[in-house]
Parts: structure tokens; sequence; C-alpha cells
């Protein structure tokens, strides 16, 4: 009797692993090179965090409840994902609004309190605004117009909008950014794509003026940064001192005096990689940089092996907006950009971002699945 | 048409498109990250022995000053609230391994209550490990020898010393300057954390609140050097904070003073503005709590024992207590029948005890049975008549009523400096509309014509609409603060308070009849409610009294019942004034929960306050007392003792029914 059922559960599982190895659901590449970034992060992690092992382990916590995330969502085949995307994003933006009605008058407020957890609608439109511009492209003939291209403008605009008044620019960024890059796979024209940059260039003067004074601020303390002692500025000359000292090969692991001494705020969150650039050093900054560049590759590839217009899109932006997220934070770190409240992904500590981004990446997952074959 | 839009695309096409866009897009990002790591190669490579050597020298940490915060003071200097040094036990949690028993055994040493515990603990899982928590604030002497003994024993706590809030007056301002609480994590979130670093106090209430911005200051920093552990070796830099500003209310101490002593600890509240500018000069609400309580953390004991006492000491009542005004409104509902062309001085009113609406059954009394004759305007409000205001009422009709009324601020805010007014309500279609969705009824307008049906006003609003009145219509918003200041050293700067539109009154001549109207009420004689209150003082004083109904009248029968306690369980009772009658520099308004009458019981707490006002002008006030104009006049004493007329009761409608609002006034 019980020969039989530990036989039968022995071929099923047998059965499950061929399967699983033969036609797997999830693409094995990007699979380890997200495997590899999240053990980096949990690493850095635990020195920027003062050997704090709680923190790492919550951290840890939250990468198995992301991958979890991402599994289920790898299940879901595109063509469903496609038939829920408006109501996802129509229900997403409706949440911002919900949250800009309730925060009226009460500072930044971009939290929604669920009673159980509290969350950011705007970690949805990261997700759920590529999905909608695909969405929007994917019956569409391509490349697009100046009518479809005036439309996912309207429908990148509304929700960033939105965010950039909690306001949230770096937020807002990301997801106008993910929006943007939905487009520019489409192939939208060159000649069309320096028109629009050139005109966003021309009113870069005039939304100077719409933006919060700590916003100017923040830019303004990037071009002197002496001028604001106990802000941004000392974040960012903090920051550069832990990066430029991190020299060639790094100090070497727990051995950062900068985010030791307190000298460096937000050392486990935003300005992580500082403490990682000056542990490691170069060879490190290239080796962490060179894994991005591997993932969002994968993604690419994933993209270019899909079945359909929408697959093609979401996958292919869901990847380039990783790209934003590295290039803001490293520039950010670096002395580079201003400060905006964007993390190094799958390094910084923080819940939502982490189940957020492995969320996308099970959607690249469920696209890999469902990839054309071959014949 | 769908069919036609897939024919358009062109599959293959487009994937060809996507792959070199793809591409492309790689290209960039490999350009981007590229820069990146050229940026970090100039960092790291070209600028590392810069940066090796700064991090090296790195011993330096900016640490803020908090600023001290304004002072405030009443109007002629006196110091309302002022900072105390204090000291405070603090401790750095990352170099204390078990909480627990550190609590235990420090506790032996300097007394700990629960609450103390309880806020370190709720503070401590809200900071940084690194960060210093407050533990117990306000040390004792006692506390900090047995510390300083057994300081060995306990790494990571210090006593700490810091500047803390004291108000010297106590509860007599707790209602207006309100006090300062510490920052807790919701405030965090909203702070400006650069302005407030450091800072561990914040206005909670009142003036401390609403002049929070300029009470704070802006704060300091100092370069201090550390050694390897992150400990403070010395100070290299000082950069001081810059102080808030001193804030001067236009408060007189005195003033505020007798009229919180003249309530006698019976529940009320009193506004006295001056109707030249604006300023307040009292604003009382009876009774109060110590303000202090609160400023270091205010104990679960003494926390629930001001919000279980009956009688609400926490309750602004000038601010946020709603009263129907009663009587005390129709010297404003006479001048706006003169103002809007609806009666004229002479015109008079017969009053018979009875005013019946034309083809309804029901009918409304005069306080008076038998009515008080016929009436003109100055007559009407000396004597309160009730019949003269229905019909005045009626004949405005409730929408220019209401329109009148609402440019003296009723049913809306009057603009004081403070957060939290409460806005009353005044009688409106609209108002009834939105809250009853029922339309208006006549009977209502009636009723709204004596200062019932539905009306309710705070003692602030009719304190103001006083002291518009007495200002010859000038709409001043009333304002606490008349001046703030920079530092001690420096010269006071007034802050403006214009009006905030042009007169209300378009001809003086109206304004002329209400002051008589209203100076009648005080010296008329027999029938005058505010009889007496006059007496001995040098100026001529203009009042109204005002009693309304705290219950719906249920019978129609005239009360019999004359005991004071009796009524005074039935009546709120109002008293407005102002004075001098011929050029008012003080409006006042009086509310006494628990009043028998306006006249009799709120009349006397608003005519100490004018005395108290009239020992602040010095020189300036005339020393001779004039004689009243009519009649033999009771000693003051009489006057509480004087006997009422007869048959001086609310009025009633007089088939019930009508809503909960009531009868009303004297």
């Amino acid at each position: 009797m019980i020969d039989t059922l530990v036989e039968t559960l022995h071929v099923r599982l047998r059965r499950l692993l061929r399967r699983l190895l033969t036609r797997p659901r999830i693409d094995l590449p990007l699979a380890a090179g997200l495997f590899l970034l999240a053990c980096a992060g949990l690493v850095t992690l635990y020195s920027a965090g003062d050997a704090d092992l709680g923190l790492v382990g919550g951290q840890a916590a939250r990468f198995a409840m992301g991958a979890a995330l991402l599994l289920l969502v790898s299940r879901i085949p595109p063509a469903v994902l496609r038939s829920w995307t408006p109501w996802l994003y129509l229900g997403s933006t409706f949440l911002l609004v919900v949250v800009a009605v309730l925060g009226e008058g009460r500072g930044a407020y971009r939290w929604l309190d669920l009673g159980v957890m509290r969350f950011q609608p705007s970690e949805l439109l990261k997700l759920t605004m590529p999905m909608m511009v695909a969405w929007y492209l994917h019956p569409r003939q391509l490349p697009p117009g100046w009518k479809d291209i005036a439309v996912v403008g309207l429908l990148i605009a509304v929700p960033a909008a939105l965010i950039a008044k909690q306001p949230d620019l770096g937020t807002a960024l990301l997801v106008a950014a993910a929006g943007g890059f939905a487009l520019f796979l489409a192939g939208m024209a060159w000649w069309r794509i320096g028109l629009l940059l050139g005109a966003v260039a021309a009113v870069v003067p005039v939304a100077w003026h719409f933006l919060h004074q700590y916003q100017r601020d923040r830019v303004l303390t990037l071009l002197n940064p002496e001028s604001d002692p106990l802000g941004n500025g000392w974040h960012i000359i903090q920051s550069q001192i832990a990066v430029g000292s991190g020299g060639v090969f790094g100090k070497g692991w727990q051995h950062s005096t900068q985010s030791r001494l307190e000298f460096l705020p937000e050392h486990t969150t935003d300005f992580i990689f500082a403490v990682f650039s000056e542990e490691f050093g170069l060879v490190g900054v290239c080796a962490l940089l060179a894994l991005y560049a591997f993932i969002i590759g994968r993604c690419l590839w994933i993209a270019m092996e899909a079945r359909d217009t929408y697959s093609r899109l979401l996958a292919g932006a869901i990847g380039m907006s990783f790209f934003v997220y590295v290039f803001v934070n490293g520039g950010m770190v670096a002395g580079m950009l201003p400060v905006v409240g964007v993390p190094m992904p799958l390094v910084s500590y923080g819940g939502t971002s982490a189940v957020s981004l492995l969320t996308g990446f099970g959607v690249l997952m469920s696209i890999h699945a469902h990839r054309k074959m071959h014949d | 048409m769908r069919t036609v839009r897939r024919s358009l695309k062109d599959p293959r096409g487009e994937s060809a498109l996507f792959r070199r866009r793809a591409l492309a897009g790689f290209g960039l990002i490999v350009l981007g990250l590229l820069a990146l790591v050229g940026r970090y190669v100039q960092l790291q490579v070209m600028r590392h022995d810069e940066f090796a050597l700064r991090s090296e020298a790195n011993r330096l940490k900016p640490r803020a000053i908090p600023p001290g915060r304004g002072l405030i003071y009443d109007r002629n200097g006196v110091l309302l609230a002022d900072n105390v040094p204090a000291f405070r036990l603090e401790v750095v949690p990352e170099q204390v391994p078990d909480m627990d028993a550190f609590l235990r055994e420090i506790g032996s040493v300097v007394p700990l209550d629960q609450d103390d515990i309880d806020a370190f603990r709720k503070q401590l899982r809200q900071s940084r490990r690194f960060d210093s928590v407050p533990l117990k604030l306000r040390l004792t002497e006692d506390d900090i020898a047995r510390f300083a003994i057994n300081r060995w024993r306990f790494p990571g706590a210090d006593v700490v010393p810091y500047l803390t809030r004291r108000y010297p007056y106590g509860p007599l301002f707790a209602h207006v300057i309100g006090y300062v609480g510490r920052i807790d994590a919701d405030d965090q979130d909203k702070l400006d954390p650069v302005r407030y670093k450091g800072t561990s106090h914040i206005g909670r209430s009142g003036i401390e609140r609403s002049y929070e911005d300029a009470l704070h200051g802006t704060p300091g920093y100092e370069l201090v050097e550390v050694n390897v552990d992150g400990r403070t070796q010395r100070v290299l830099e000082r950069h001081p904070p810059a102080p808030g500003r001193n804030l001067y209310l236009s408060i007189d101490v005195r003033i505020q003073r007798a009229a919180e002593a003249a309530f006698e600890g019976r529940p009320g509240a009193a506004v006295a503005i001056d109707p030249r500018n604006g300023q307040v000069l009292a604003m009382v609400s009876v009774p109060s709590f110590d303000p202090n309580l609160f400023v270091n953390g205010i104990s679960h004991a003494d926390y629930t024992a001001l919000t279980t006492a009956e009688d609400k000491p926490l309750y602004n009542r000038a601010l946020r207590g709603v009263y129907p005004p009663g009587s005390t409104v129709k010297p404003f509902l006479a001048l706006g029948g003169l103002e809007l062309g609806v009666r004229r001085p002479q015109d008079t009113v017969l009053s018979t005890g009875e005013f019946c609406l034309p083809n309804q059954s029901r009918c409304y009394r005069d306080d008076k049975r038998g009515g008080d004759g016929t009436v003109n305007m100055v007559r009407a409000i000396q004597l309160s008549t009730n019949t003269y205001f229905y019909k005045l009422a009626l004949d405005m009709g409730i929408d220019r009523l209401s329109g009148w009324m609402g440019r003296f601020s009723f049913g809306g805010r009057t603009g004081i400096d403070l957060d939290g007014e409460s806005t009353g309500i005044l009688p409106s279609r609209e108002w009834k509309a939105a809250h009853y969705k029922q339309p208006w009824f006549p009977g209502e307008t009636v009723l709204t014509g004596i200062g019932q049906a539905y009306w309710a006003v705070t003692p602030l609003q009719l304190a103001h609409a006083t002291a518009v009145l007495a200002g010859h219509g000038m709409p001043y918003p009333p304002r606490l603060v008349m001046a703030t200041q920079a530092g001690v050293d420096t010269p006071r700067q007034p802050l403006p308070n214009p009006p905030t539109g042009p007169s209300l009154i378009a001809r003086p001549s109206d304004w002329d009849v209400i002051n008589e109207g209203m100076q009648a009420v005080i010296y008329g004689g027999a029938g005058a409610t505010g009889r007496g209150l006059g007496d001995g003082f040098p100026y001529r004083i203009a009042g109204k009294s005002g009693t309304a109904e705290r219950y719906s009248r249920r019978t129609e029968a005239y009360d019999t019942n004359k005991n004071s306690a009796y009524l005074a369980a039935r009546h709120r009772a109002w008293f407005i004034a102002y004075t001098p009658a011929e050029a008012p520099k003080i409006a006042v308004a009086v509310v006494l929960e628990a009043g028998a009458w306006g006249g009799k019981d709120a009349g006397p707490i608003a005519r100490k306050i004018l005395d108290a006002w009239l020992a602040t002008q010095g020189d300036q006030a005339p020393k001779a007392t004039p004689l009243p104009e009519q009649g033999a006049i009771p000693a003051p004493g009489d006057v509480t003792e004087s006997p009422l007329p007869e048959d001086d009761l609310p009025a009633v409608p007089a088939s019930g029914g009508e809503p909960a609002a009531a009868g009303s006034t004297p």
C-alpha cells in the first residue's frame, strides 16, 4: 500500500522534473542571473546593515515572496494577461487617484493602507504601464504614426503626472520610461523620437517652475553639494567619498568605513551601491554592471523570441526599464545625477520594489514559456 | 473593421523591426552602462587618492543644533510661554545588549513609571539603533544625582540638557496658546527632516500650532570630530541656529485673568475684541487645564482625568462650542432691516403677546403675557420684543436674512489665527436642504428672527459680530498675534490685519439707531434686560442679553418655576456688550452654559471684563461717573437680585411640533 503510494509519488515527481527540464516554464539563464543578483544583494546588505541578520533575513523573505509571485505569474499565459491589461491599468490608475485624494494636504503621500499591509499603487504602474502600451499597440499597424503616439503619450502622462505629484519623481520617471520603451520598441521612427526629445528638452525650463522646491534643491545641490551640509549635499559628498576611496579592488567585504561610521546616510537602501563600490572597488562595480547587462540582454532575447506583438513589446519594455533603475541609482551614488528615490534593483533593502521587480520577471518567464516554436 | 486592420499588419516585418529595435536598444543600454563605468573609473581610479585621503580624514560630522523656540508674550510684554533648561535621560539602543534587564536596573536608580517605558519602547521601534532615545524627560535633581553615582553601570545611557516649554500662567491661556508635544512617527512623515533635525517638540494646539512655522526657527549645525567608534571628540566649527520669532499676543493678561475669574468656575466662555482692529483682548473657556502636563508627555492617569471630567476642560468652548444665540441676534437683525430697507427706525409694531402667521393656526409668543404694546426699533431692542423680530424676519425672508447674517461670519469661520474653529450653523434654505432634505417653512423664518431654529454660534463668532457692529461695520478678522519679533533686542514688527472688505453699514444713521437701542438695554429703566449693568462705569455701555433654551419645550404652558437653579439647568445665558458707546474700543460676548437669564447671569461677567479693561486704560479713562439718564437705578449689588419682569419667558410656538429649536428671550 505504502509502497505503491511512494512509487506513484516518485513517478509523478520524476515526470514533473523531466517536464521542467525539457520544457521549463522558466528561462534558466535569466533565473540564474536574478539569483546571483539577489545573492550579491544579500551579501552587501549584511555588510551595509552592520551584520544585522534580522535585516538580511527580512530581505531574503521578501525575495522568497517575490520568487513565489514570479512562479505564479509565469503560469499565466500572455494572452490572458493581455485580456486583463486594460482593467489592470485602469484599476492601478484609479488607486493612484484614491491616494491623491486621500493625500490632499498631507505632504508626501504615497501609501495605501489596507489594514494588513501598506502598499504604493505607483509600484503597480511599473508593470501595468508597459502592459497597457503594449496592449494598445498590439492590434495596430506598426511602426506607430502620430495619432497612436499621441494616445500612448496620454496613457503614459496621466499616471506619471499623478505619481510625480505625490511627489515621487523617481517612480514617475521609471513608469514613464517603461511606457516610452514600449513605444521605442514598437518602431517609432527615429526622426519622430528626435523631434519628441527635442520638444521635451525645450519644455524643461518650463517644467522647472512646476517642480517642488525640494526637488529643485536636489538638482541645485548636485551642482554645489557644499551648500547643504545637513541634507542632500551631505549625501552626495559622502557617497562620492565612499565610491572614490574604494579604488580598483575595494576595501574588502565589511570594511566600508563610510557606512560603518555613519557618514553615509541611507546606506542600506538608496545608497547601498556606494557601500558596494567602497568594499568591492571598480572590479566589483564592473562585475555587477555586467550582471545587470546580462539580465537586460536576456530579457531582450526573450522578447525577440516572443510569439506576438504584445508579448514582444512588454518583455522588451520590462527589460529596458531595468536599465533605468541601474543607471539612475548608479549615477546618483556617483554624484552624476540628482538624488531621487530609485533603488538599485534587487540590491537595495526594501520590500515593495523587490517584489514588484520579481513579479515583472514572472511576466517575462510566462512570455518565454509561450514563445514561438522553431520548426 | 477589425479584419481590415489585421490585414494591414505585417507580422514578419514587425518581427524584423522589433529585432532591429531591440538590438539598437541594447546597444544604447550598453553605452549607458559604459558611461556609468566611465564615471566610476573617474572616481575610483583617477580621483582615488583624493577620496582615499578624504575617507581617512573623514572624522568630521555635522550635527544639528535645534533652534530655540520663539517666546510668547501678552500685549504688554508679560511672558506667557517660555523655554526653561531641563535634563533628560537618553539611551543609545545600540550600546545596550539586553534592554529589559537594563530598564529594570536603571528603574531602581531613576524611578520610571509605565508611561515612560511605553513611550520609550514606542520611540525605540521608530528610531535607528545608533540614535539616542529619551527615556525620561524633566529629571529632578535627585534623579540626576543618583544617576551620576551609578553612571558606570549603564553604558549607553546619559543625562542630556535640553530646553523645555513652560507656561507660567498654566490653565489661564491653555485654550489660546495651546501647548507643544513630542514629535511622533506620524509627524516625522510630514515634517521637513532638515528643518526639524534635532528638534523634539512641535506645536500641538492653539497659537503654538497655528504659528508653528514662525515659532520654530532654523536649525544650525556644528562640525564635530568623531573617533573610530563614532564618538564625539570635539566641536570644530559652529554655525548657530536662528531661534524662532517671538510672538506678542493682543491679549492683556489682566483682562484675561478677570474674565476667567468672573466665571467662578461655571462652564462657559468669553471673548473680548477691540473693534478698531480685530485684536482679541481676552479669550477664555472655562474650565481649563494645565498645558504644562502635555509638554513632556501626559501620564495616562492625568489624561483620563481630563477626558472623563464632566465639564470637559479640554473642550475649547470659545472656539468650538456652539450654542443657539437667542436674542443676541436681534440688534444684528434690526441693522439688517435698516440696511436692506425693510424697516425705518420709526416703524412700529403692535406686540400683543402672540404672533400668528396668516392662514396658519400656529402662533408664536412674546416674552411677556399681553406683549409690549406698540414698539419702534429702539424699544424693540431694549425690551427684546419677539413680535417685532418675528415680523421683521418674515418681511426680510430667510434668504436675505441669512445672506445678511453671513456677512458677520455666522455660519462661517471668523478667520481668527487659530486652527479648528467651528462654523456653527446659520439657518438657510440651502443648509436645511443639505442637512434635512426638506424645504424651508415660514415658521422657521419666524423662529430664526429670535436666534432659534437650528441657529448655533460660537462665542468667538458672536464676539466677532459684536466687534464688527461696534466698529461701525468694519469687518476686521479677529487676531490673537499682534506683532512678532526676531530677537529680544529687536523691535517688534506689527502684523497687519486689514479688514476683509468694506464696511457692512452703508448709512451711519442706521448704526446710531442700533447703538441707541443697545444702550437702552442697559439704561432703559423698567423692562431693560441689562438694567444696572452700566452703574458706576465711566463710559456708556451698549449691550444685549440672550437666553436660549437648552431643551425643546413640550408644553405650551408658561413656566411658573422661578427657581434660578432650575432655570439655569434649562437655559444658556448670553450677553454681548461694547463700550464706550460713542466710540467703541472693546466688544465682548459671554456665554454661560448654565445660566438662568442672559442679563442677570452673563451680564455681570461681561461687566467685570469691561471693568478689567477700564483698569488697563490708565490715565485715559475718565474718573467721573456720568449719571444714567433714566430713573433711579439700584446699586450694583442689587442687580443680580432684582426681580425680573413678570412673565419674562422664552417664546414658544403656540402649537408645538415645530423643530427641536425652541423659545428664546430677554
